[in-house]
């Protein structure tokens, strides 16, 4: 679970945004993600494997590895650590093969 | 929109390249995936600025050249948008912004994507509580956010100790750092050179390790078999001859170029033997071989921030002159300042990779580690595979679907082929790499819907 540092980064300078992780608020600097959020609200896990249903956190934090895959505002998979939180977004963890496959939804690019 | 240039990605290569081209009268977009300029090396840093976790050059120097970039003021950036497909004969971009996709065009494609860092398959480390160093550094740059409890940083590499600093300073504790490098490599490392004109450098890693010592880093070194363990989340990190309890564990063993695009894009790439990972095949400009697209920083081969200034500069001005804007005199004149100091980044390479060389079995571990993290594979599924004839990792992804997960084999690309490279005693090359297909990132049906007709508006 990681903590913020309001001594380091005190209000107002760093402003911050509510958003609801699996319905928790959780109070999250301007300019971070969704992984971010998900991190700071102390969740056990933002999806569950499709495979063996494994629960599963970020891992890289800059949109390599998609462990983040989230609901985010009622959007399935979309890659946390790449979506910048907004006053009152919601992000739902994803179970299982709810988690689908993406790129099998989306046509192939000319 | 029409460009002379189009810049993909505001990291320092990115920044720079932007800042020299618009100087020499090309017109330039930047378009980058983040809502604020830096790349991965400065992520956050305008609004990092007042944290003393991270003084020193992220505040510095990353603050100085993005102040320069924002202050360029003809370069049309674009924050927030994700390339997600090139034709690169045309020069038109597929750009994702705001949940819609639209289309540039460019004269001159400049791919400036950067780095990620080398997967570090080892039992246990799909964990939660198991993570990069670099998200952790990422989460500390972005949110100003530590991890709380025991901390365990494992692996090797500069940023090992960056970030052990910055989290000491930051308040974390108690932090461990378990060293994977192999005994003896410091030897084998000077004897590779350069430590002259790579003193500064080298000055800046030796400050590093005596700060982290002095604010109270233990320090395990010659680590090998790490091992995460816990029940649903981390709960210690054992190795040959040792265990910690950790709530988090930081895995490192470097940073490795981002060639997902340009292998999507079919360009040739070489399999670089000694930072063990491919590159694509550059020019000493930065031309790829495709004639209307090149690279530079950390994606055409890791040299660091500095380095990724310096290339950038030189893919512009070689940009400038393949558009009518320089004589071949002109560009190697104005070329080179960047590439004195190129060189002077570069010179600590060869000493660093030598100490630095990832064990074999990152490259190709244990048979019960999962290495396709989206798919769940481990390493004995894909020996078998090999065994069973896949010759690449091509063949690997029809067999097993290692590779076809959401993330595309960025994670478990080069491991895969490592195994097979094993199984059959045969060359990376030989091997070759998984060949990835636009588009680059996920779309959803909305996304593309939304586009725009007029695309060249
Ligand atoms: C997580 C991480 C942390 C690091 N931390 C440090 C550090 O603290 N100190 C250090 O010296 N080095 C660090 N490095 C090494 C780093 O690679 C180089 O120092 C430096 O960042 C390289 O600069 P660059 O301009 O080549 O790429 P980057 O700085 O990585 O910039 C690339 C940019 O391209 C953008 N991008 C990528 N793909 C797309 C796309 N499809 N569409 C739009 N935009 C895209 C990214 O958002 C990013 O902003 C780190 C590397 C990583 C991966
Ligand atoms: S945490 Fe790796 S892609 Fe988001």
């Amino acid at each position: 679970m990681f903590r913020r540092r309001p001594e380091a980064r005190p209000a107002p300078r760093d402003r911050l945004v509510d958003v609801y992780v699996a319905g928790a608020v959780v109070r999250v600097p301007e300019g971070a993600s969704a992984a971010a959020a998900v991190l700071l609200s102390g969740a056990p896990a933002i999806r569950t494997t499709p495979v063996s249903g494994a629960p599963r956190l970020p891992y890289c934090m800059i949109g390599i590895c998609f462990d983040c895959l989230a609901e985010i505002d009622g959007v399935a998979n979309r890659q946390a650590c790449l979506v910048p939180v907004a006053p009152g977004m919601r992000i739902e963890p994803q179970q299982g093969p709810r988690a689908a496959r993406p790129h099998h939804n989306a046509p192939e690019a000319a | 929109m029409s460009y002379d240039l189009a810049i993909v990605g505001a990291g320092p290569a990115g920044m720079a390249a932007a800042i020299e081209a618009t100087a020499l009268g090309l017109s330039v977009t930047v378009l980058d995936e983040q809502a604020a300029p830096g790349g991965q090396v400065f992520r956050a840093v305008e609004s990092a600025s007042g944290d003393p976790a991270l003084a020193g050059e992220f505040l510095d120097a990353g603050g100085a050249l993005t102040a320069s970039f924002r202050g360029v003021t003809t370069i049309a950036y674009r924050p927030s948008s994700t390339l997600w497909h090139l034709a690169p004969d045309t020069g038109a971009l597929s750009v994702k912004a705001g949940g819609a996709s639209s289309e540039l065009a460019a004269r001159r494609v400049l791919l400036a994507t950067g780095a990620q860092e080398r997967p570090v398959p080892i039992p246990g480390w799909t964990l939660p509580g198991v993570m990069s160093a670099g998200a952790a550094q990422i989460l500390l740059k972005t949110a100003g956010a530590v991890p709380q409890g025991a901390v365990v940083i494992a692996g090797q590499g500069p940023l090992c100790w960056l970030l052990a600093v910055q989290l000491l300073r930051a308040g974390v504790g108690p932090l461990t750092l378990l060293e994977t490098g192999a005994g003896g490599a410091l030897w084998d490392a000077f004897r590779a050179g350069g430590l002259w004109t790579g003193r500064r450098l080298l000055g800046k890693g030796v400050a590093l390790v005596r700060e982290a010592k002095r604010r109270g880093l233990q320090v395990v070194r010659g680590v090998r078999d790490l091992r995460a363990e816990g029940d649903a989340h981390v709960q210690a990190v054992h190795w040959h001859g040792g265990s910690l309890p950790c709530d988090t564990l930081l895995l490192h063993e470097g940073v490795i170029p981002s060639t997902h695009i340009t292998r999507a894009l079919g360009l040739d790439h070489d399999w670089d033997a000694r930072q063990l990972c491919w590159r694509p095949r550059l020019d000493p400009w930065g031309a790829t071989s495709h004639p209307n697209v090149a690279v530079a920083g950390d994606g055409g081969g890791i040299g660091g921030w500095e380095a990724a200034v310096a290339s950038g500069r030189l893919a512009a001005i070689d940009a400038a002159h393949r558009l009518g804007k320089l004589d071949a005199a002109a560009r190697d004149a104005r070329a080179a300042a960047p590439r004195i100091s190129l060189r002077s980044a570069l010179s600590l390479r060869p000493f660093l990779d030598r100490l630095y060389a990832p064990a074999p079995t990152v490259l190709a571990p244990a048979d019960d580690t999962i290495v396709c993290r989206c798919e769940e594979i481990t390493g004995g599924q894909i020996r078998e595979a090999a065994r069973l004839g896949a010759t690449g990792p091509n063949q690997v992804k029809a067999f097993l679907r290692a590779g076809m997960g959401p993330c595309q084999g960025r994670m478990c690309g080069t491991v895969v082929a490592g195994l097979i490279a094993e199984i059959r005693g045969a060359s990376m090359e030989e091997v070759g790499a998984l060949r990835p297909r636009a588009p680059f990132k996920p779309m959803t049906v909305g996304e593309l819907a939304r586009e725009p007709q007029d695309a060249a508006a």
